[in-house]
């Protein structure tokens, strides 16, 4: 409770510096020089009350993200043979037979020899899973988010584990014989993983 | 397979579509003048014959006209009869016909005429598009926006509840960060303004701080981030330092004095200044506070800038400062020798531009413009240079200068560092070829 109050005093005191605080400050400026009719507007509260509480249901069906550390992952799993068959009738038409791509879906599946990550030198290198994604959660949250692109959130949760298990394993990330799982998910760790920096820009002179 | 006929395609490529803006030129469709004429409820008067004894000014009509086409006569001399009465929206004039381009596409972009645009501020109906599964078509009655994760009180605002709040107005830039790619790509002679550097808009954002709204929940103090995630049918999903939203993030609902419009996020979207517009999540539907970001899809495999060293830039959010100039361009023809302006737009997500330096010979020397004021942090800065060409053949160049000494680097710096293959920040210095006949042509070696 007293690390909370800590919190709101720090969102507050911060906010001090927003469009409020600005809003107050020019109103304290402006009363000097006011009609004798005129007295200070309300102090404003620490909030004003709008809003209601979401019920738990429209919580957990809202939050459907999967972070990096598989906290958000659902029950349910997915063998890579069973992601054969979702991936052939659900993903095939767009991302081609393999995942190699068509005109109407981005190609899916191709390593560089060595992992070589020459993005930045090479525009005709195309970006996939097992080439570029840092996260195997990502897949996840992704495919179960957005995917089929004409039906998106029309697949079971182990239908998902199971395409996410087909396309690691074209990607050669995991074994054709894996099961991807909450806990298998998790512990993937993609090709690609090292190879993002943060954002080293500051703006000033000289260009990164 | 081999990488130069496969048919993947990076859907990232998307974001800055090499497609023309259309014919050049004013030409008048059908479809505009029948827009025009009803639009301004005064059909009868402006497809009437002119008044007895009175000449017409014929519109330019489409060179593949038929008998359907519909001609519309502009009066000799508007003086001698009454214009057309009041009407409930403006039209605009039928000689000009402003258009986004491409359109029809569900996930990808549309980018705005800016050579079209007088100032700084973009009309709401031409702000570029960059959707990722279609518009989302939302009734403003169902609209929720959930606060939930680390706060004290989760809590499901309503878009009254939003507009009960104190608002906040601000004018500023949205770019999208992929803007500049297939100029970088694939530039070619005959690219517009819109076709180089289109999926920029600028204008008055109105909405609700974040600070606001994270006083509502009481952010707790294990916190650092938050993910915003869309209510379109990809639920595009960003992670947000939370620095940004104490500093000046809204939730706007409007633009330009009316509710957002359905493609730039309507009823409400978060609203970053400065940052890319990939991260300004449209139909915004939910915020997370979290402990650190959630590594979606748009913050990993896409929106990330590969470099020439083998690494690949996360969390590039802040747009760095830039120009293009937006007269003279293609697919314009310079009358002839003499005084013209060269005008253009630069900005920065780093402040407000404190220089605009303009080039006629190609990068060698340089003049400073001359910026219209007021110069506002974080939005599109009109500049101008006036220069009286002698009609030799000229190659005009923009190079921006923002308040912290940043200056747009040429393309063999962006090329050293960021590499031929990078994907987003396109924000290099630009310019025009101004042949001795006039003509001008993008110059595609900056």
């Amino acid at each position: 409770m007293r690390r909370s109050v800590l919190a709101l005093a720090l969102v507050a005191a911060a906010c001090d510096r927003g469009p409020l605080a600005e809003r107050a400050t020019r109103r304290q400026q402006t009363l000097g020089s006011q009609p004798a009719d005129v007295r200070p507007a309300p102090e404003l509260p620490a909030r004003f009350g709008v809003g209601r509480t979401p019920s738990d249901s429209q919580l957990a069906a809202w939050d459907v993200d999967v972070a990096p550390d598989g906290a958000g992952l659902p029950q349910g799993s997915g063998s890579v043979t069973q992601g054969a068959a979702v991936y052939a009738a659900k993903c095939a038409s767009c991302h081609g037979a393999s995942g190699e791509g068509t005109l109407t879906g981005p190609m899916l599946v191709g390593r560089e020899p060595q992992d070589s990550f020459r993005f930045g030198r090479d525009p005709k290198l195309v970006k996939t899973v097992g080439n570029y994604w840092p996260y195997a959660t990502t897949l996840f949250d992704y495919v179960r988010r957005a995917m089929p692109i004409s039906a998106p959130g029309s697949l079971a949760n182990s239908e998902v584990y199971a395409v996410v298990a087909y396309l690691l394993a074209q990607n050669g990330v995991i074994e054709a014989t894996a099961v991807m799982d909450s806990a298998t998910l998790a512990a993937v760790k993609m090709p690609a993983r090292e190879r993002f920096v943060r954002d080293d820009r500051k703006g000033g002179p000289g260009f990164k | 397979m081999e990488k130069d006929t496969n048919p993947g395609r990076s859907e990232a490529t998307d974001d800055a579509q090499i497609e023309s803006a259309g014919t050049p030129g004013q030409r008048l469709t059908r479809r505009g003048l029948l827009a025009a004429a009803a639009a301004s409820a005064s059909g009868a008067v402006l497809a009437s014959l002119p008044a007895a004894g009175q000449t017409s000014a014929r519109v330019p009509q489409p060179a593949t006209g038929s008998a359907a086409v519909e001609s519309v006569s502009i009066p000799a001399d508007p003086t001698r009869a009454p214009g057309p009465p009041t009407s409930a929206l403006g039209a605009r004039s039928p000689f000009e016909q402003p258009a986004r381009a491409p359109t029809g596409v569900t996930s990808g972009s549309s980018m705005t005429p800016l050579q079209a645009l007088s100032g700084t501020i973009t009309p709401a109906d031409l702000v570029f598009e960059r959707h990722h599964a279609g518009v989302a078509l939302i009734d403003p009655a169902r609209y929720q926006l959930m606060i939930h994760g680390l706060v004290e009180r989760p809590t499901v605002f309503s878009l009254a509840d939003l507009r009960r709040l104190p608002s906040v107005s601000r004018t500023v830039f949205l770019e999208c960060s992929g803007n500049g790619r297939a100029a970088f790509r694939a530039p070619k002679a005959e690219m517009t303004p819109q076709n180089v550097d289109g999926l920029t808009s600028n204008g008055e954002w109105t909405g609700v701080a974040l600070t606001t709204l994270f006083r509502e929940v009481g952010v707790r103090r294990t916190a650092s981030w938050f993910r915003a995630e869309g209510g379109d049918a990809a639920r595009l999903s960003r992670s947000i330092p939370l620095e940004k939203a104490l500093a000046d993030a809204m939730i706007a609902y409007a633009f330009n004095g009316e509710p957002l419009r359905p493609a730039n996020g309507y009823p409400a979207r978060l609203l970053l200044p400065g940052y890319e517009g990939n991260s300004c999540v449209k139909w915004v539907r939910r915020l997370e506070l979290a402990d650190g970001p959630g590594m979606f899809r748009d913050e990993t495999s896409k929106y990330t800038d590969p470099l020439a060293d083998g690494t690949s830039r996360q969390f590039s959010f802040v747009m760095d400062a830039k120009s293009l100039i937006t007269a003279p361009a293609y697919p314009e023809r310079l009358a002839g020798a003499g005084w013209i302006p060269i005008s253009g737009l630069a900005w920065s997500g780093r402040g407000r531009i404190a220089r605009v330096d303009v080039s006629v010979d190609g990068g060698r020397n340089w003049m400073r413009a001359e910026l219209q004021e007021p110069v506002l942090a974080l939005a599109h800065t009109r500049f101008t240079l006036m220069w009286e060409w002698d009609g030799a053949a000229a190659t005009i160049m923009s190079r921006a200068t923002d308040e912290t000494g940043y200056t747009q680097p040429t393309l063999a710096e962006f090329r050293a560092k960021r590499g031929a293959g990078t994907d987003y920040h396109f924000n290099y210095i630009r310019g025009w070829v101004i042949q001795p006949d006039g003509r001008v042509s993008f110059a595609m070696e900056g």
